[in-house]
């Protein structure tokens, strides 16, 4: 295992640390895993952060605290001392005891429910392992479908389009009622504006909505800081540092015109970055404010009188009538492919059932 | 060596209870939910335009980001920029080295990249103050042959070589920003994420690589299939990763759970993939063949619903649109052919 640091100049140095030092975390070693060390480590956990006991662990701790009262003192005492030991070491050791030390209590106090994974070995293929991959299995093919789902009326190969493909009808008012700056925006545009924060901020109708709404609640500059923030990432690399340096004065400086709210550990970070501006050296605060938006003004948005009118207004286009010259009309059937002659003559290229997704076929076209 | 052969047999046999398994897992959750999702039914879908231009086999095209311009390569030694709509050049690019094997459209509509035997990777600049479109970078530093490229942005493109690296570069410096190293064959394909922190990489070791952008490191590695790995692609969601394999199969990898989803084979097919192309919305994967035709599978279902016949040579390259309209397909016969 390396720790990967990203250096201020933006280098990235590997650091190795020593992982032979705890042979009492060693599986090997079958160290009988004692209640008083389990009350040291949980107390340790205690008191590092309060609440990060999980709810197990709280149960096992305050049993522990009455089985081994007289004792409690003890523990108390050792665990303060192991965390001011810890605290010489350097970062990288202190985390890689961190990590063995928790996957060895995981082993030896394990949550209720799971495997004895090292007690059973390779042959533990057990209902249990199979019943937790297919769980994990399912919400996974879940989302695929319901991600398919949500943007079946937005594919056009599955679904067809309004008014009309113009890859077949010839007729580009789909493209046109599309544009960037269309007065009124079609409904299934705005409503993919609804499907995640990045639908929105990829359209840049979406995005202007956005900044207005945001005007409104007095925070326009955190879209701006944000659109800044890329700019820098995505632009030429002799302009980074004029460009960082105005985003500072503009959202970061302390009494700048559009001061951006982020927590002050993410300030000092990016501030100490400053010093030597690199491509990624506001990545930190622009994912802040990135969140802070996605969770709070993005769904308030959604829920707007200026989002709700806007898809009242939008307009779903007519189908464009078929052409109605007939010398141009050709029904075209498409040569059945060899792989697929066995159903040729079950249809004649026109959707039947309404489950059938290809409704566009036999309208004139051009080869 | 009777002990050898046993011992093979048995490695064999034991993948195949291994994949045995695990289809019976799949099957089981597929089954579950897939059921109530609608139907495809047969997708039949037609050449609408077919681009001619080209003297020799084309072996790649990319997508413009407005759905309408597309560039295209071909061994005659011309990147040929199409209006597809019109079936106009709007560019015909006539390139020092013909033994080109990619090319790329920057998003921005600025530049076109393209590279192949010589190794290097050529930026050119479509919007030159006198209209004329030259060389604005040459790219050299890889020691193999330049399977793919894709543009970032105006100043960065991503590289992937039969030097099994890939490299992410500097087009105004001309400098390789970071190299990115772990596959154990040739690259022979890239693909960029939607939010593009990070790409995926298909190699000749049969292995996908995720790698991050920043910090050069690759994250995952998905194994799975027999046989070099042709093609890759994103899943529109971000979330997993469509691949075309020489085994004649393609798979789907999901990213969060590191593990391969569904396999999208048959047993009637049995050459290669040499490209492939999700639609829109994901539930159709397209991917062309070395039979000369083009396959679309329904991604949830594993089956396959449509095909598209009608190029008379291998189908190299396939692309889909990003407003989801059309797909085109290049062929070794010369031709680029628009469907939907």
């Amino acid at each position: 295992m390396t720790i990967n640091t990203l250096s201020q100049d933006g280098v990235q140095r590997q650091q190795m640390p020593c992982l032979t030092k705890t042979p009492y975390y060693w599986m090997s070693t079958r160290w009988p895993a004692s209640e008083l060390d389990y009350a040291i480590y949980l107390a340790k956990k205690n008191i590092r952060k309060q609440g990060e006991l999980i709810e197990y662990e709280k149960e096992c701790y305050n049993a522990l605290h009455k089985r081994i009262n007289h004792t409690w003192d003890f523990v108390v005492m050792q665990a303060r001392e192991q965390l001011r030991a810890s605290k010489q070491r350097r970062k990288a050791d202190r985390i890689v005891l961190e990590c063995q030390e928790q996957a060895y209590w995981l082993v030896n106090r394990p949550p209720p429910g799971t495997l004895e994974n090292i007690d059973y070995g390779p042959e533990r293929r057990t209902m249990n392992t199979r019943v937790q991959l297919i769980r994990m299995l399912n919400s996974t093919k879940k989302s695929y479908v319901k991600y398919c789902e949500q943007y079946q009326p937005h594919d056009p190969i599955m679904q067809g389009c309004l008014p009309s493909n113009p890859w077949i009808t010839d007729d580009i008012m789909f493209w046109n009622m599309h544009s960037e700056t269309v007065a009124v925006p079609t409904k299934l545009r705005v409503e993919r504006w609804s499907f995640s924060f990045m639908e929105l901020l990829n359209d840049s109708m979406g995005r202007k909505e956005f900044l207005t709404y945001l005007e409104k609640e007095f925070s326009a500059e955190n879209l701006c800081f944000w659109q800044a923030c890329e700019d820098v990432r995505h632009g030429e690399t002799s302009k980074i540092p004029e460009k960082v340096d105005e985003v500072y004065k503009q959202f970061l400086a302390p009494g700048a015109s559009r001061w951006v709210n982020i927590d002050s550990k993410t300030m000092e970070k990016t501030l100490e970055g400053l010093k030597r501006p690199h491509r990624f050296v506001l990545d930190d605060a622009q994912m802040h404010i990135y969140f802070l938006m996605k969770k709070d003004s993005y769904p308030r948005y959604l829920k707007s009188e200026l989002y709700k009118n806007l898809l009242a207004r939008a307009i779903v286009p007519q189908e464009t009538k078929k052409s109605v010259f007939p010398f141009m009309r050709r029904q075209r059937h498409s040569s059945p492919s060899p792989a697929l002659a066995t159903q040729i003559g079950e249809d004649d290229g026109k959707g039947k059932n309404s489950n059938s997704v290809k409704s566009n076929s036999g309208t004139a076209s051009r080869l | 060596m009777g002990e050898m052969e046993q011992l093979r047999k048995e490695a064999e046999s034991l993948k195949d209870d291994i994949t045995a398994a695990r289809k019976a897992v799949q099957d089981l959750t597929l089954q579950d939910h897939v059921a109530g999702t609608a139907v495809v039914g047969r997708v039949q879908l037609k050449t609408r335009k077919t681009l001619r231009g080209h003297l020799a086999k084309i072996y790649a095209m990319h997508w413009g980001t407005d759905s309408k311009l597309c560039v295209s390569a071909s061994q005659d030694g011309k990147l040929i920029v199409w209006d597809s709509y019109t079936t106009n050049k709007v560019h015909a690019i006539p390139l020092k080295s013909s033994w080109v094997m990619t090319c790329s459209y920057a998003p921005s509509g600025n530049m076109v990249a393209c590279g192949g035997l010589d190794n290097m990777c050529s930026i050119y600049n479509l919007k030159g103050k006198d209209g004329n479109v030259k060389v604005m970078r040459e790219l050299a530093a890889h020691t193999g042959y330049l399977s793919c490229c894709r543009f970032l942005n105006d100043n960065e493109i991503i590289t992937s070589s039969g030097d099994c690296t890939c490299v992410l570069w500097d087009i105004e410096t001309g400098s390789q920003k970071t190299v990115f190293a772990g596959h154990l064959g040739d690259c022979m394909s890239l693909g960029v994420a939607p939010d593009f922190n990070t790409f995926i990489s298909g190699a000749c070791d049969f292995t996908a690589k995720l790698w991050d952008i920043r910090d050069g490191q690759c994250r995952q590695t998905f194994g799975g299939h027999e046989s070099d790995i042709n093609a890759i692609g994103f899943f529109p969601n971000g979330n997993a990763v469509i691949t075309g394999s020489d085994d004649a199969s393609c798979k789907l990898y999901d990213l969060r759970s590191d593990q391969e989803l569904i396999t999208y084979q048959d047993s009637s097919i049995m050459c290669g993939v040499t490209s492939i192309a999700p639609s829109l919305s994901g539930r159709l994967i397209l991917a062309g063949y070395d039979d000369f035709n083009c396959n679309i599978w329904d991604s949830l279902k594993a089956e396959r619903v449509g095909v598209l016949s009608g190029h008379d040579n291998r189908v190299s390259c396939i692309g889909v649109t990003p407003d989801g309209m059309a797909c085109c397909t290049g062929s070794w016969d010369s031709f680029l052919k628009i469907w939907n």
